[in-house]
């Protein structure tokens, strides 16, 4: 695993932050001065690669594409995997990434103002596709497999990690490099603060992302790029890896309903699936990383999914955009890191600004305050526009 | 602008940009060898030449301009000096 995210440059911090219930979330007062209606974001510093790679690799990286990288190092030199081993081997590459505006918007101002393509540089145009992930990752790495960017909304990573085990549990592939990465900047959600969907809490920045709470009033934007290497338990075992954990179900759903409305349905059928394929009991879950937002909606009705999937069964839920605010593309492969670090360290972060809840979230077992319990299954659940969901079960070896 | 000033700056801003030292870069030296230009980064030293200079180098021209010498001579015919 390796991580790059408001919470920490390493896998280290950002544990350290769990625990702690650290906030990443700030007022950027740019983004005022750019007339958005909600200035709260999550910061992130973009990493300086200078020295670290060349010019002509730096120069085709947006700044998720930067994280990614600084995310990836990370999760190969913790899987203990070299360049040696890339080299030798078919390892593929599936990430999250639905987006990359800012190489977007600077090209066609070049080009409106100086009416020359020329003049947005050789650059521009790997920086602003989707796939910019996965294409820079996979010349820096040298990766050899499948090499696909996975959009599925704010349920990219998720999806991405889900896929990577299918085709591992297919036999095409004995290792994939998984995640998600999400630009910060503040063109790539200006359009997203035009629907008014961004917490306008801004004279308490840390208290504006609360998912769940009665009080909420919308998500605020975050990012970063997380990173997981899954394996076949054959490979991993032959070249002696540290195995951290089994991706033991993948659910997915659509809700074939409104593009930005979520349902209950789709989700909960999301839900089952996973809990289906991963052959247990729900009783077997020891903790729900939920993917609320901090929408009045979308966390209603993920409340209402969850409760009409668990019952009575009340494992603890949380959502760990408290912390972080919503990380999108990034989020579904975050928050599995999330819930790993969580799992692997004895404890659950609270779910920060949770303080009342409503009707919903009371039938729910949330957290305000941390937890030190063992556990040795989650549950994480991703969702995004159009209604896409997934839903990824984990467990602990 | 002297000849002797704008060489200087070229070379300021070519060695900023790819990341070589200003040193090696002399009227000899083959520009794509020294800067490691693939046809990607040729473009990028196109368009600073362009950015920095006002001077375009249009595709056929740029094929001529092997040497940093030649860069030289061709900018400083450009700016018509």
């Amino acid at each position: 695993m390796g991580i790059y995210s408001c919470l920490g440059k390493n896998l280290d911090e950002v544990r350290d932050a769990l625990y702690t219930a650290k906030s990443g979330i700030v007022l950027d007062p740019k983004r005022k001065e750019m007339g958005f209606r909600s200035g709260l974001t999550a910061y992130i510093e973009e990493p300086n690669l200078k020295g670290v790679l060349s010019r002509n690799q730096r120069v085709y990286m947006p700044e998720q594409a930067q994280y990614a990288y600084v995310a990836t190092a990370e999760a190969l030199r913790n899987a203990k995997i070299d360049q040696d081993y890339l080299d030798s081997h078919e390892v593929g590459l599936l990430y999250g990434n639905d987006s990359s505006a800012d190489a977007v918007v600077r090209s066609v101002d070049t080009m409106r103002e100086k009416k020359d393509t020329t003049l947005v540089g050789s650059g521009a145009i790997f920086k602003s596709m989707n796939s910019t992930v996965t294409m820079n990752l996979s010349c820096i790495f040298k990766l050899k497999g499948i090499n696909l960017t996975v959009s599925g909304a704010c349920a990219s990573g998720s999806h991405a990690i889900g896929l990577g085990a299918l085709l591992i549990r297919n036999g095409l592939q004995d290792m994939v490099v998984c995640g998600g990465a999400q630009e910060v900047n503040p063109f790539s959600i200006g359009s997203f603060d035009g629907i008014s969907a961004f917490s306008i809490r801004e004279n308490d920045p840390t208290k504006a992302s609360r998912p769940f709470d009665r009080d909420r009033d919308g998500l605020v934007p975050g990012g970063g790029a997380a990173t997981v290497i899954i394996e076949s338990y054959e490979s991993a075992v032959k070249r002696g890896a540290p195995i951290l954990a089994e991706v033991l179900g993948y659910g997915f759903s659509s809700n074939g309903d409104h593009i930005s409305v979520p349902n209950v349905d789709g989700p909960a059928r999301s839900l089952s699936m996973a809990i289906k394929l991963s052959g247990i009991s729900i009783n077997d879950i020891g903790y729900i990383n939920a993917h609320a937002t901090s929408t009045h909606v979308g966390d209603q009705n993920e409340a209402k999914a969850i409760y009409q999937v668990f019952g009575d069964v009340r494992p603890e839920v949380t959502s760990t955009k408290g912390q972080t605010g919503h990380e999108m593309w990034m989020a579904g492969a975050s928050e599995i890191i999330y819930s790993m670090l969580m799992m692997k360290n004895g404890f659950i972060a609270p779910n920060l600004n949770f303080e009342n809840p409503d009707e919903d979230s009371a039938k729910l077992n949330i957290p305000s305050k941390r937890v030190e319990k063992k556990f040795d299954i989650f549950l994480s659940n991703s969702f995004g526009f159009g209604g896409t969901n997934s839903t990824l079960v984990v467990k602990n070896l | 602008m002297e000849k002797e000033e704008l060489i200087k700056q070229i070379n300021e801003v070519l060695a900023e940009e790819f990341e070589v030292e200003v040193e090696t870069i002399t009227p000899e030296a083959n520009i794509k060898e020294t800067l490691q230009l693939d046809s990607l980064s040729l473009v990028d030293m196109v368009a600073l030449i362009e950015s920095t200079f006002s001077v375009k180098i249009k595709g056929q021209e740029v094929a001529a301009v092997k040497t940093f010498g030649s860069l030289y001579d061709f900018i400083y015919e450009r700016l018509g000096k």
